[in-house]
């Protein structure tokens, strides 16, 4: 049943907690070498479906395999292949970076020497040999993020898996973490990423998975995806509501779009597919026409707007 | 599929390598902070002082005998039910913390997480003992019965400890909040009072004195007078009088019931 050439194969998961379907029928294929981001927002289900990948929870019903392994039947096969990062630092506070490293390196079932030298090699690696005899209670939040994936890295697992490993992080290490995720990814090793950020996914992924109520609603490269919600939006933010209905026709001459007005906070948008185009011949028949705009941005769609469109996309499919 | 096979005795090993890896990680704790081991050491020392003189020149002991005599013994007990406390603690942060998840996440052999813990806690244990022998030894406690009974005692005083141990990793795995401690101390005090530890039993109104000596705790502190010929020790009730039976029944009845019950909720953290 080894399906060869799949990091990760779930097929139809589906868990519920009480009254919550958390997951139903959750599909994700991951090739072998490949990063996949796992996009939604919360309660999608994306931890669920992290934590019956990694042998931590147990699907009601479906399958799933892991490095070719099934993660119910074979659960130790699976462990001795994954490294995992939750979305909170288990790490052992008490103890210094190094204890905790050379601790989980035991419990990997390296040597007393293998795990002191993979130890060595891992705070080298993610910059801690300065700090590695303190105590974690004393690391900055991106300390203890490296250090935790440190960790999750010990046995160069094959399959490796990051619940939102930036949540909570300040820009500088949430720039750490990715770059030592970048440099993961060129040794080969396969990731699953779930993050609520567009722009983390399309940083690091290969291809994107969009989780909604518990199953995938669009699967495709950043660029796919991207395309499909028809890119960024212009934003323009008058200076006077009655001018509202001039500014409309204007913009939709210009984008070719359908735009969409916010009356209470007399601003106006529209889907762009020139952006800097656009900008400047939106900014120049506004003025021409003179009227005064507060603000005029280009913006890449929020999430929300992303979600908004699938799911949209996703009803229809259904209909 | 693939398939790999390991064996029993491979099994058999890494179960204990693994728990010998959980419970270093705890002494490696007491290097980090030794200010806590020693306050925890303490606390116990700092009630036979208070009971000990504080208190203990008002307190008679039926049939005569010493109150400190009468006391360290109940102290030994007492230290085995307040380590019930840190048991907890330790789980229930693991839990929070994701600590737990990341152990379930590997390789390493699932009993050791909670093996490593009750080796950890029953070292802790020992220790404690023997401060608390040195300390009772320096203010006029001596066991006068054998070195056979006095182990017999030891161990009698540990497998207490191990049967509320696993009352606390029960509790810590349902419970699973840190901020409930609170609420296991407050349990914990009743239980250590109403009981034989400061005064016998004899000197409390009959119904009061009933649910002492059938107080779980009682019985090992009874044993254990009885066990190093300390004062206190010849109740003359039914429980008082088979005390070094009851301190074998009622932590073996408490193992049987939480034991299961525990292994089982760990178990089901995957549900």
């Amino acid at each position: 049943m080894h399906t060869k050439g799949f990091a990760i194969l779930a097929k139809g998961l589906y868990k519920r907690y009480g009254k919550q379907q958390a997951l139903q029928g959750f599909n994700l294929a991951v090739p072998e070498g490949t990063v996949c981001g796992l996009l939604g927002p919360n309660g999608a289900g994306k931890t669920t479906a992290v934590r019956i990948l990694t042998t931590l929870l147990h699907a009601d019903e479906g399958t799933a395999e892991v490095a070719g392994f099934d993660v119910r039947r074979q659960a130790e096969q699976v462990r001795s292949r994954i490294g995992l990062l939750g979305q909170y630092a288990a790490l052992d506070e008490i103890l210094s970076g190094r204890q905790n490293l050379r601790m989980f390196a035991r419990l990997y079932h390296l040597g007393a020497a293998e795990a002191r030298r993979r130890t060595d090699e891992l705070l080298e690696r993610f910059d801690l040999i300065g700090a590695a005899d303190k105590s974690v209670r004393h690391y900055s939040g991106g300390m203890r993020r490296r250090l935790d994936l440190a960790a999750s890295l010990i046995i160069a697992p094959q399959v490796l898996f990051l619940d939102e490993p930036t949540t909570g992080l300040d820009p500088r290490s949430r720039n750490e973490v990715w770059t030592a995720i970048r440099s993961l990814v060129a040794d080969g090793t396969s990731v699953l990423l779930t993050t609520q950020y567009l722009e983390e996914a399309d940083q690091l992924a290969d291809s994107i998975a969009v989780i909604e109520g518990g199953r995938i609603i669009a699967e495709g490269t950043p660029d796919q995806l991207k395309a499909r919600l028809g890119g960024d939006r212009i934003q323009v933010v008058l200076h006077r509501a009655e001018e509202l209905p001039a500014a409309e026709s204007i913009i939709r001459r210009v984008t070719a779009a359908e735009v969409t007005v916010d009356e209470d906070r007399r601003q106006l948008s529209a889907l762009v597919q020139q952006r800097v185009v656009a900008l400047t011949e939106v900014a120049r028949a506004l003025a021409d026409a003179e009227i005064e705009a507060e603000d005029i941005a280009l913006r890449r769609p929020t999430l929300d707007e992303v979600f908004l469109h699938l799911t949209e996309k996703h009803e229809e499919v259904m209909l | 599929m693939r398939t790999e096979r390991t064996t029993l005795f491979t099994r058999f090993y890494w179960a204990l390598a693994d728990a010998w890896t959980v419970t270093q990680r705890d002494l490696l704790h007491w290097m980090h902070q030794p200010f806590q081991v020693i306050v925890n050491l303490l606390f116990p020392v700092m009630f036979v002082l208070l009971f000990g003189f504080l208190f203990g020149g008002s307190m008679t002991v039926p049939g005569g005998g010493d109150y400190r005599e009468f006391l360290l013994p109940g102290m030994f007990a007492m230290t085995m039910v307040f380590g019930f406390e840190a048991t907890f603690l330790a789980i229930t942060t693991d839990i929070n913390r994701g600590v737990t998840d990341r152990f379930r996440s590997m390789p390493m052999a699932a009993s050791a997480i909670l093996l490593g813990r009750s080796i950890a806690d029953l070292l802790n244990s020992v220790l404690s003992l023997i401060v608390l022998c040195v300390v009772g030894l320096l203010v006029g406690w001596r066991w006068h019965g054998s070195f056979g009974e006095a182990l017999l005692a030891m161990g009698l005083l540990l497998l207490l400890r191990f049967s509320l141990l696993w009352v606390g990793i029960y509790l810590g795995l349902v419970i699973r909040n840190t901020e409930a401690v609170s609420l296991v101390q407050i349990l914990i005090w009743p239980i250590s009072f109403l009981s034989n530890i400061f005064a016998a039993a004899e000197t409390m109104p009959g119904w009061l004195g009933a649910l002492v000596e059938w107080n779980p705790l009682s019985s090992t502190v009874t044993a254990i007078r009885v066990l190093f010929h300390n004062p206190g020790a010849d109740g003359a009730s039914w429980v008082a009088h088979h005390s070094l039976w009851m301190a074998l029944l009622w932590p073996l009845l408490l193992l049987v019931i939480f034991f299961p019950l525990s292994v089982r909720r760990y178990w089901r953290l995957s549900r």
